[in-house]
């Protein structure tokens, strides 16, 4: 029995076994069904197996919709226990646990998943490509981040969850004092997520450098592919950093190394330095995104061109630039002395300012423009001030002798989180409203919508308002309870509430996609928001190749030019179109790096051995292949138009 | 398949183009990640524990053998590129056998070398220096021994089935894989051992 010893949950209490309960059943369920409706066939061939950017977005998609409530989750129960001065709703260890996987999963298996899922559907239609440039490596990308999210997620049923922070600083982390398996699930589900990523990172790179539709120079990219170019270069020269520090860190806590030990010559602080020249970049990857969307929201519905289209690309570039430059004012009270930590303020103080031409770009689009206040729009313009203010708070933060009295406080968390959900969240809830349409052919109800936004809004505000109050009275985060005479009770009382209204507008969200599956029209036409990009020229759902002919343009806006100025966008005869054949190595390689790190995690070396060598079997699978795709002949093409109303010639 | 006659065959389709860019791209990261490593390196290098130092277990000998082996290795791939552009096969593939060889004669230097350090007491757990080390020389060997077997993969698929625009744009990327790695070395040799002996 001692072999099953490790797989127990270290600390046990009856909501994690009613957990174990719920995912057996739910197992059971999902198994049940699909056998039921005779749908196996069907989810490998449609979905497990497919290569087309397209689904995979869509795959992306509920991923991270379904990590929002795991995440959002473990919120509420932080939120609860803290509502009240000395509550037990929770004990230390669990409150630990809690607000490490909330982290994690909201960064990396939340929001990063969301921006990949809005990047694969969108990017290549807007650049009028027919897919990505390795299609069956985005695939691969795709599989590898979902077995890390699975991975991650089963931790807190089989050996514990991590619980020394999403920030995992060593020496908390090592093995004297995170005894569980936790951080091992964290080192290694965040490692296969995480190269994933990097190869999402140089396919999309290559796909926006090479692909794009003929007359579409990079200064003619709409807004929202030159975001993503930016944040793909920023994920290709960050995520090898993380790599190496997570395998640093899994073999100081697997194989008794001393990278991080206060022993034998290691250093705790290069953890936290790697940590964070990959962590700050991060922050931009996740943010970037969010400016590409709010662009084309906003121009599409202020009816108005982009104001200022070089200044947002510069503005860009140069925060990428900054990103790797600022990591230390993450631990300015971690000794690095008055010199280094000057200039780490500077620079920090510095990304203020690109920022902040992007937000008058936005708001001089919005001067003397048609303003119509869709639900998109409506989490754009909420966005503005909300942001400001979680940005102007940054700067607050990024000035290096305040920060003393800031640091670990709620006030920083009340910052982080005023700028991440109005600038990610906000920014993907808006995306995946615009782009709906676009992704299913029906539109997501616009009343159901707004007040969904207000909930958020309010919400937010309300949630975390507070704790800049709490946080400068001295309130520090990742404390599980506190006493009644702190005063503390009341600001903490009052972010429960805010919490919850945010809970209900994500459950409103679900609701309006129920909602809409059921009542809303399908008729309603290739470019329901009379848009101005690429993405909706082609036709609604979008056929497999995305366009019949490759469509050719002029400006950053081609479709606004076909409608407003009569330019051609598709020009010439149908052509024979090859297409990449699907393949299912992808999801099986990915299966395998699950069973490999889930035998790293438990030390399971036979294990990890046999399936390391079924990874590279699937590698040499690939360097074997012969395929060539196949070809959708000029008839196909003409019945598929012609199904879709009409045949764009 | 369209065929780009002007260009030589490794960049002759679009997927080619794309395949060779994206592996440019794939080397960048990989810049970032030996960088990290060297950064890490040159932050613990002096924190020795209670285990030796740089300079008290370096020795010139292997350390040099296995440059020259890889410092040869690198112009014979170039040798291999060259004889796949003008089409004769045979050359092609025994410059391709010959580089495989020299990598294998480098991993079987750089094994000795290993045994060697844990047989003086630098082993992987001792201190913060030797993990480095020891981590910074096993990725690039892991590297090393990962082109060994997707080399010999390529080098049967031009046997059997020629030089054809696929052999020819593996057998080009792999070229830039061992040149990027021989590289790597060179920085390895001047920053890690040749530093530590001095």
């Amino acid at each position: 029995m001692e072999f099953f010893d490790r797989f127990a949950i270290p600390h046990p209490s009856p909501l994690i076994y009613a957990s174990m309960v719920a995912i057996g059943l739910t197992v059971i369920a999902i198994i049940a069904g699909l056998t039921y409706f005779k749908k196996w066939g069907y989810l490998w061939r449609e979905w497990l197996t497919t290569v087309d950017h397209k689904r995979i977005g869509i795959m992306y998609l509920l991923s991270a919709l379904l990590m929002l409530f795991r995440g959002g989750a473990d919120a509420i129960m932080m939120r609860a226990q803290l509502s009240v001065p000395e509550n037990t709703l929770l004990d230390a260890q669990h409150y630990n646990e809690i607000f490490t996987t909330h982290g994690v999963v909201m960064i990396i298996f939340m929001a990063m998943p969301f921006i990949m899922a809005l990047m694969n559907f969108v990017v290549p239609l807007q650049i009028g490509a027919r897919d990505v440039a390795f299609p069956r490596l985005n695939a691969l990308s795709f599989w590898l981040f979902f077995m890390g999210a699975m991975l991650f997620n089963i931790s807190f049923v089989i050996g514990g969850s991590p619980d020394a922070g999403w920030t995992s600083y060593f020496p908390l982390a090592g093995n004297e004092l995170s005894t569980s398996v936790g951080t091992n699930y964290y080192m290694i589900a965040i490692q296969i997520a995480g190269l994933g990523t990097l190869m999402t990172g140089i396919n999309f790179i290559v796909t926006i450098f090479k692909m794009r539709a003929p007359g579409m120079t990079l200064m003619k990219m709409p807004m929202f592919t030159w975001s993503a170019l930016i944040t793909n270069i920023i994920i290709v020269f960050a995520f090898p950093v993380l790599t190496v520090a997570l395998a640093m860190g899994t073999m100081d806590r697997l194989f008794g190394t001393h990278f991080f030990a206060t022993t034998n010559g290691g250093m705790d602080m290069l953890w936290a330095n790697l940590f964070w020249v990959w962590g700050h970049p991060e922050v931009y990857i996740l943010i970037l995104p969010a400016f590409g969307i709010y662009s084309e929201v906003i121009s599409a519905f202020a009816r108005r061109n982009l104001y200022g289209y070089k200044s947002m690309v510069g503005s860009m570039v140069i925060i990428s630039l900054l990103s790797f430059f600022v990591w230390v004012h993450h631990f300015f009270t971690m000794g690095q002395g008055a010199l280094t930590n000057s200039i780490f303020s500077i620079t920090t103080m510095a990304i203020a300012v690109p920022t902040g031409i992007k937000i008058f770009n936005w708001l001089f689009t919005l001067w003397k423009g048609k303003i119509e206040v869709t639900v998109p729009m409506l989490y754009s313009l909420g966005f503005i001030p909300i942001f400001t203010i979680g940005g102007v708070t940054g700067v607050m933060l990024g000035m290096s002798a305040a920060d003393y009295q800031y640091h670990n406080t709620m006030f920083l968390v009340a910052h982080f989180h005023l700028v991440i959900i109005p600038g990610v969240v906000f920014a993907m809830i808006a995306g995946l409203t615009y782009w709906w349409p676009k992704m299913f052919g029906f539109m997501l109800n616009e009343r159901i919508g707004k007040w969904t936004f207000w909930f958020i809004a309010i919400g937010t505000c309300v949630a975390f308002f507070p704790m800049f109050i709490s946080g400068l009275d001295g309130q520090a985060r990742r404390m599980y309870t506190y006493s009644e005479s702190t005063g503390f009770g009341i600001w903490n009382m009052l972010s429960f509430f805010g919490a919850i209204l945010l809970a209900i507008g994500f459950a409103l969200i679900v609701y309006n996609i129920y909602y809409s599956i059921r009542y809303a029209s399908r008729d309603i036409g290739d470019d329901p928001w009379n848009a101005r990009s690429l993405e909706w020229a082609t036709h609604n759902p979008v056929p497999d190749y995305n366009f019949a002919i490759t469509p050719e343009v002029s400006s950053s806006e081609g479709l606004w030019d076909a409608k407003k100025r009569g330019h051609t966008l598709f020009k010439g005869p149908y052509k024979e179109i090859h297409m990449p054949s699907n393949s299912g190595v992808p999801f099986i390689m990915s299966a395998i790096f699950f069973v490999f790190g889930f035998a790293m995690i438990f030390s399971m070396w036979i294990v990890a051995i046999i399936s390391a060598i079924g990874i590279f079997a699937c590698m040499a699978h690939r360097s074997f292949e012969q395929d060539h795709g196949y070809h959708i002949s000029v008839d196909e093409i003409k019945q598929t138009e012609a199904k879709f109303g009409g045949a764009k010639e | 398949m369209k065929l780009d006659h002007t260009q030589p065959l490794e960049y002759s389709t679009k997927q080619n183009q794309l395949n060779i860019l994206g592996f440019w791209i794939f080397l960048g990261a990989e810049i970032m990640l030996f960088a990290t490593l060297f950064a890490s390196y040159f932050t613990l290098e002096d924190r020795i524990g209670n285990g030796p130092s740089g300079g008290e277990i370096f020795g010139i000998t292997p350390v040099m053998i296995e440059t020259i082996l890889l410092l040869t290795s690198s112009f014979t791939i170039g040798l291999t590129v060259n004889a796949m552009r003008i089409g004769n096969k045979k050359a092609m593939l025994t410059f391709f056998v010959i580089t495989l060889l020299l990598g294998l004669a480098f991993l079987g230097v750089e094994i000795y070398e290993f045994y060697h350090y844990v047989h003086v007491g630098a082993g992987l757990q001792t201190s913060a220096f030797t993990a480095i080390l020891l981590t910074t020389l096993g990725t690039h060997g892991a590297h090393v021994t990962f082109g060994l077997f997707w080399g010999l993969f390529i080098v049967s698929q031009v046997k059997k089935r020629g030089i054809t625009t696929e052999t020819t744009n593996k057998s080009f990327i792999f070229s830039l894989y061992w040149h990027f790695l021989d590289v790597v070395w060179i920085f390895i040799f001047s920053f890690i051992y040749l530093k530590g002996m001095m």
